[in-house]
């Protein structure tokens, strides 16, 4: 059977989403012979590859760069699910939207700095003036909340996935922890 | 001394089930009495009625409008229907609105968990909203000793107002602006723990169903309600037997 | 007073005005008065005196005539002829018309009484304005007024008035229709010994302004009309709720309120009865949604103007939960006439379901602006056309926007259909209060969805989430469709949502509010694809056609279209 091609995609997240995606421990092994993981921060692939069967997606786009990477994503993935709330509703990331972009960089790099105070230009990420959720640019499959997800629930989706079906679990997760 | 109301039953149809209601009883008692769970967030009992949330508005054969059952009296031979798809499509959108209204970040809430919000959204099945986030800027007032009012978890529900004039008679919350700019205030918009007029007696802080008035010093999750009202409501109940 | 007191001071009056054979009305109504028709008053007066013409000529001020386009307005009397546009700047003008009061008009600033603007309406409601000085109650009696108020008391029981109000066939003139016979007679037997009136005077639709005509031209009329339904309900107090925004209004009706009181037309023993009624004027503070009856009752009862679920109806648990009869002010106009004339008469005007007139306030792109009365059932096209003298040269009409925030836009393939209650709710309006706004080919429809839209985004008491929440995303929703940002799936949204909101909100604010952008979708959608996939505002009237094409492209390439959005 030909292994399907799994990619994760990291944007403006704080990395819990993966950590639980980690906590399947050794169901990771038993999926294993299911699936290829073809591109995530957890492997050494620096471009996202085309033809990609499910896309696990953690963070909201809150920068010029995630917007690019999951414009790229969506193009080449068949399946692209926004795993956790950063994902699905900007979550905490989001938080900021309230605060203007310069108040909020001077109010970080400015006012709070220690050594060298400046807005960087260049090096790191433009920010959007507001973060947003996936769906908000670009077509979103299967929406999956939970602050993180707990890993039961990765496991019982991508054993769904995996085995071609799209599962509605709508009401069993909620928004938070 | 004059006789008591005259109890006369009266038998509806929910769903297709039939039920059995007293006189003065609304469809959302009736309903929940028998099991059947309408959806609701202003309603609390022993608190007056608002109808504001119209999360409980139900479909009665014959009349063209969507009634709230929290109001609608029950009535013999009336046909309720509680549960429809077009009903549930409203529910879910309505919950929605909320969620794009305000800051209703569930991983960053005191009341995670506990919270009729968030647990609401989890039975429509609401994974994701389609709508975009409005971003409405609140305050956060924390000058009460030991309560903290976070206004940007408000759903404006108005339990708190209620509770506050109809049980502890304080009249201390109040509404201030309009639509999208409207805010509950304590007072005359003074900082709560300022307010004359409050108790302390946080008997707003139990029925706030969300996050928005809630204990100091209560990390993620730990924000837990109790059943409130008891006594209340089973005074009421003895007095109308 | 009694009937024949009444009938003694009219014909005093009648017989005073009859001795001075000419007549210059002057309107000082807010429209002619805010271009300074006290001043035209004041020279004209002075100039009769200077011309010792003061026995033979009376300058005197009045209400409203209608065509406010053209004011500040003058009639002269016997011979009816208009003046338009006198401006106390242009002291030869009125210098002209007073050395001609007997001769030819002063032809370039004359208008016949003949033109169709005049002609072709039928006045019930505006019987007395622009004939009567409003400050002056003898000049209201002297028109017949208070005759039907003290003929029921004299003659007729309650019963018998609220069966006159029920075979006229009146209905509703604030907006919903509800038929107001019906509604007296519900009150009148509703249980209670204590009951109230309430005039619904918080006109708050944008740009109408019937009600605030009424009640500056001719207050005692209203009263009359609250009088005579406070007679039939057995009510012994009433409200007149008038918005603040009407400071003339409220104090013609003050004037009128003390007058009526002086020679015992309110107030205790009315026309020497046993009944007695008494009226309080309640001053909004500028919320549209207190137009609401439940929430117009909460703000009398010094509550948050917000309405309420309803059952239980004004008229069963209404103000401090008695018995309230509540209607609007022309709704009241109707009633001294029907009374006086006959219901039968009055249902011999207008439509098979809609009977006698409506008071219309015609604005927009007409050439004829201002106030008409016209009987129910009148094509629409007369009233653009005919009456409001057609559409300005080189533009073409687009659509007619009736019944406000809570109304919708009808397009020119149903300028034929009739004016009333039915006919207005088949296209996807409804009649409103009579505010009535043409539009001509050089309005976008989205703009004037998204107008209507932030009206009552910012007019929602915030009460119901569908409301406060719903119209704040419609709005969002068109604001990004007006900017050229919009998307094809949000048509869908805009559906999906109005819907919602119309079906779930609490009052009629909230359930009416998406029916701009429902009937502007529904006659208009290509206007809507054109902002959304051309990125460009035809009329030039959307941020989207401001913008160069290349900032519009957020995303993507620029097209065609979008590259021929910039006007011209």
């Amino acid at each position: 059977m030909k292994k399907a091609r799994i990619a994760t995609l990291w944007l403006d997240g704080c990395s819990g989403c993966h950590m639980s995606l980690l906590d399947l421990d050794e169901r990771l092994l038993e999926l294993a012979d299911r699936m290829e993981l073809v591109y995530s921060p957890l492997v050494d692939a620096a471009e996202f590859p085309e033809d990609v069967d499910v896309t696990l997606v953690e963070g909201a786009i809150a920068s010029d760069e995630d917007e690019k990477k999951i414009t790229l994503a969506r193009a080449r993935t068949r399946l692209l699910i926004a795993l956790g709330d950063c994902a699905v509703t900007g979550n905490v990331p989001a938080m900021r939207n309230n605060i203007p972009l310069g108040v909020l960089l001077g109010r970080s790099y400015i006012d709070l700095a220690t050594a060298n105070p400046g807005v960087p230009e260049s090096e790191v990420p433009r920010l959007n003036p507001h973060v947003i959720p996936l769906h908000e640019l670009v077509p979103v499959d299967i929406f999956v909340p939970g602050c993180p997800p707990s890993p039961a629930l990765i496991d019982s989706l991508l054993s769904e996935v995996l085995a071609g079906r799209t599962p509605d679990i709508a009401t069993v997760c909620h928004f938070g922890n | 001394m004059p006789e008591r109301n005259q109890y006369q039953v009266k038998t509806l149809t929910i769903d297709g089930r039939e039920v059995c209601a007293a006189e003065d009883q609304t469809i959302l008692e009736v309903a929940r009495e028998n099991g059947i769970d309408i959806p609701t967030l202003c309603h609390f009992d022993g608190l007056s009625e608002i109808s504001a949330c119209r999360l409980c508005l139900v479909e009665v054969k014959g009349n063209n409008k969507l009634l709230p059952a929290c109001t609608t009296q029950a009535q013999e031979g009336m046909e309720v229907t509680a549960f429809s798809p077009e009903l549930m499509e409203y529910r879910r959108l309505i919950v929605e609105l909320l969620f794009t209204e305000r800051n209703h970040v569930c991983a960053a809430c005191v009341s995670s968990g506990h919270c009729e919000l968030q647990a609401l959204a989890q039975r429509l099945g609401v994974s994701h909203v389609t709508l975009p986030y409005l971003h409405v800027k609140c305050s956060v007032d924390g000058s009460h000793r030991r309560f903290v009012a976070d206004h940007n978890r408000c759903i404006l529900c108005a339990r708190c107002l209620r509770v506050c004039g109809e049980v502890e008679g304080a009249h201390t919350w109040g509404i201030t602006g309009r639509g999208i700019n409207a805010r509950m205030i304590t007072d005359l918009g003074d900082r709560w723990g300022d307010s004359d007029s409050c108790t302390n007696c946080g008997k707003c802080v139990t029925v706030c169903p969300v996050g928005a008035l809630v204990e100091k010093g209560k990390a993620v999750s730990e924000m837990t309600k109790s059943n409130f009202l008891p006594y209340l409501l089973q005074m009421r109940r003895e007095a109308r037997q | 007073m009694t009937h024949d007191e009444l009938r003694e001071i009219a014909e005093k009056e009648r017989d005073e005005q009859s001795r001075v054979p000419r007549k210059l009305n002057v309107c000082v109504a807010a429209g002619c008065l805010s271009l300074r028709s006290d001043q035209v008053l004041d020279a004209l007066q002075t100039g009769l005196r200077e011309r010792g013409l003061e026995g033979g000529c009376r300058a005197r001020g009045v209400g409203c005539m209608g065509l406010c386009a053209a004011g500040p307005l003058v009639r002269s009397e016997p011979q009816h002829t208009y003046y338009r546009e006198l401006s106390p700047g242009a002291p030869e003008v009125l210098s002209a018309i007073l050395d001609n009061l007997d001769g030819r008009p002063v032809p370039e600033f004359a208008l016949s009484p003949d033109l169709p603007f005049f002609a072709a309406q039928q006045k019930i409601v505006l019987e007395n304005c622009g004939e009567i000085d409003p400050e002056r109650i003898e000049d209201y009696i002297a028109a017949d007024g208070y005759e039907a108020l003290l003929s029921c008391i004299a003659g007729r029981s309650p019963d018998d008035v609220v069966q006159e109000i029920i075979r006229s066939g009146l209905r509703g003139r604030g907006g919903g229709g509800y038929p107001t016979g019906l509604k007296w007679s519900m009150v009148a037997k509703a249980p209670g010994d204590r009951k109230y009136v309430i005039c619904n005077a918080d006109e708050g639709d944008p740009g109408a302004f019937m009600d605030r005509s009424v009640l500056e031209s001719d207050p005692h009329r209203v009263l009359e009309g609250m009088i005579i339904a406070a007679y039939a309900v057995g009510a012994t107090k009433g409200y007149i709720y008038c918005r603040a925004e009407y400071p003339l209004a409220v104090k013609r009706l003050k004037v009128a309120i003390r007058q009526a009181e002086k020679l015992g037309l309110l107030g205790k023993r009315i026309g020497d009865s046993q009944f007695g009624f008494e009226i309080e004027i309640r001053l909004g503070a500028g919320a549209f949604v207190c137009g609401e009856e439940t929430a117009l009752i909460a703000s009398v009862e010094g509550r948050r103007g917000e309405p309420r679920q309803r059952p239980p109806f004004p008229a069963y648990s209404g103000l401090h939960h008695a018995a309230t009869l509540l209607n609007n002010v022309e709704t009241f106009a109707n009633v001294p006439p029907i009374l006086r004339k006959g219901g039968s008469w009055f249902s011999s005007i207008g439509t098979e379901k809609s009977k006698g007139t409506k008071v219309f306030a015609l604005v927009g792109d007409v050439m004829n602006t201002g106030l008409i009365e016209v009987p129910m059932g009148i094509t629409l096209r007369d009233l653009v056309y005919k009456l409001g003298g057609g559409i300005a040269a080189g533009r073409q009409f687009k659509a007619v926007q009736t019944g406000g925030p809570s109304g919708g836009c009808i397009p020119a393939q149903f300028l034929d259909m009739n004016v009333d209650y039915e006919s207005l709710m088949t296209v996807g309006s409804i009649m409103g209060s009579g505010g009535l706004i043409v539009m001509d080919d050089s309005k976008c429809m989205v703009d004037v969805a998204k107008f209507f839209m932030d009206f009552t985004r910012d007019e929602s008491c915030g009460k119901c989430i569908p409301c406060r929440v719903g119209t704040t995303q419609l709005h969002r929703l068109l604001e990004r469709i007006s900017e050229g940002n919009g998307k094809l799936e949000d048509l869908d949204t805009l559906d999906r949502l109005g819907t919602m909101v119309r079906r779930t909100a609490l009052c009629g604010l909230g359930q009416t509010a998406p029916n701009p952008v429902r009937s502007t979708l529904k006659y208009f959608r290509e206007e809507y694809v054109q902002h959304i996939a051309g990125k460009t505002c035809a009329q030039g009237r959307c941020p989207c056609a401001a913008k160069p094409a290349a900032c519009t492209e957020k995303q993507g390439e620029p097209t065609d279209a979008g590259a021929k959005s910039i006007p011209g």
